[in-house]
């Protein structure tokens, strides 16, 4: 049977590991095929891990999602179902990392917000994105001198909340042309 | 209801080594006597009424209910990734995001598109009157192609087939002339059920099609 690589999960980082359970040796027919049953039960599994964070972090973007095809239609055989199956526990280890790391961020931005009410002056030209507090939309908070340069020379400061777009998704040309978005604070200190 | 000329579900054929492969993998079809044309008020109402009930909350979770979900995993063990070619389901449900609601093209599409939307099986059409006897999922065989697909399937292939050739590619496309056209008098629905499908699912696609058509 060829080696049979069975992830097991690890307590410690909680990250997939690769771990070989089985040595080369001859396999009948009946062991491949009950080799492809676990497989394809591996990669249901997983499929299904994968879809659940999907739903968790939507609406957050920029997260690798893909695992990629395998040539079908047609009956994987047990080295492509192992590929498949590693693709997918490598996705899903990669997007747990992924969103633990947003997490921290956007606990550190919305910290960062109440910071900023809290006290305008001492966050001047911060400016925080909704998607950097894991929110939709376009919205920002952004501490500015109140009534503008007479504000500035009187040290008065406010945290302004925009309300984004007039439209859902801004004009159609920018929604083409705007890049995919990166984790970016977005902050602008001067 | 059905009309004169349709005929009640009938189970066709899976190859013996597909069926042990991913046993429940199915194939039920209807013929329906009729071509497509224009829909009716009653499906584009109902069409208006799914695209109430699907909004973006419930379009992202879909691949997680139960029947999305054998689809997807299905597409991975067949070597088809549904996030590039999404399962039916989920096709359908990325056209209403994307053009803010299910919108009526013809009878057949809109037909089509409720029995999917509701039931969650993939179901297609092909034209009835050039279909040759039962049809079958099998591998394709050396040296078979597609007609309308330059050169040669690759051995092994998963099709929908007839007596006679193969039709379409599992899930991909219909051969050149096997579809549904403006000239199509009868049309054959086709609902392919997975490995986590149950069988009442297939049946209930197949009864929407043909009640919406009707």
């Amino acid at each position: 049977m060829s080696a049979l690589f069975e992830l097991k999960p690890n307590p410690a980082d909680d990250q997939l590991r690769i771990t070989p359970e089985i040595d080369h040796v001859e396999s009948t027919p009946n062991e491949t095929r009950v080799a492809r049953v676990e497989l394809r039960r591996q990669i249901a599994r997983m499929e299904r891990e994968l879809g659940e964070l999907f739903a968790d972090t939507f609406p957050r973007r920029g997260i690798d999602w893909s695992v990629g095809a395998a040539g079908g239609p047609r009956v994987l055989g047990l080295g492509e179902l192992e590929r498949i199956r590693d693709d997918l526990a490598e996705r899903v280890a990669d997007a747990k990392v992924e969103i633990a790391e947003r997490a921290d961020h956007e606990q550190g931005s919305r910290e960062l917000v109440e910071r900023m009410i809290a006290d305008p002056a001492e966050h001047r030209w911060v400016r925080v994105r909704s998607e950097d507090v894991g929110e939709p939309g376009c919205r920002h908070w952004h501490s500015r001198p109140r009534w503008g340069f007479i504000g500035l020379l009187c040290n008065w400061w406010r945290v302004k909340l925009s309300s984004g777009c007039p439209l859902a998704t801004g004009s159609r040309e920018n929604a083409a042309r705007s890049p995919s978005t990166t984790l970016d604070l977005g902050l602008q200190v001067t | 209801m059905t009309d004169a000329g349709d005929e009640l579900s009938r189970r066709g054929r899976v190859d013996p080594g597909l069926a042990e492969e991913f046993p429940g993998l199915r194939i039920n079809s209807a013929r329906v006597g009729r071509g497509s044309g224009r829909s009716t008020r009653g499906l584009k109402q109902r069409l208006r009424l799914l695209s109430d009930r699907m909004a973006g909350a419930q379009a992202i979770a879909i691949r997680n209910r139960p029947i999305p979900w054998a689809y997807r995993v299905f597409f991975r063990h067949i070597g088809l990734d549904p996030d590039e070619q999404p399962t039916p389901i989920e096709e359908a449900v990325r056209e209403r995001l994307l053009r803010g609601g299910f919108r009526s093209n013809n009878l057949l599409d809109d037909a089509l598109t409720v029995a999917i939307v509701e039931s969650g099986v993939a179901v297609r059409a092909f034209d009835a009157d050039r279909i040759t006897g039962d049809l079958a999922i099998r591998p394709s065989l050396a040296g078979e192609e597609l007609e309308g697909r330059p050169g040669l399937l690759p051995e092994g292939t998963l099709v929908i087939a007839d007596d006679a050739r193969s039709l379409a590619l599992l899930f991909g496309a219909i051969g050149s002339g096997r579809g549904v056209t403006p000239s199509t008098q009868a049309i054959e629905l086709v609902a392919l059920g997975v490995p986590g499908v149950p069988e009442i699912s297939v049946e209930e696609a197949l009864w929407l099609a043909v009640d919406s058509m009707n």
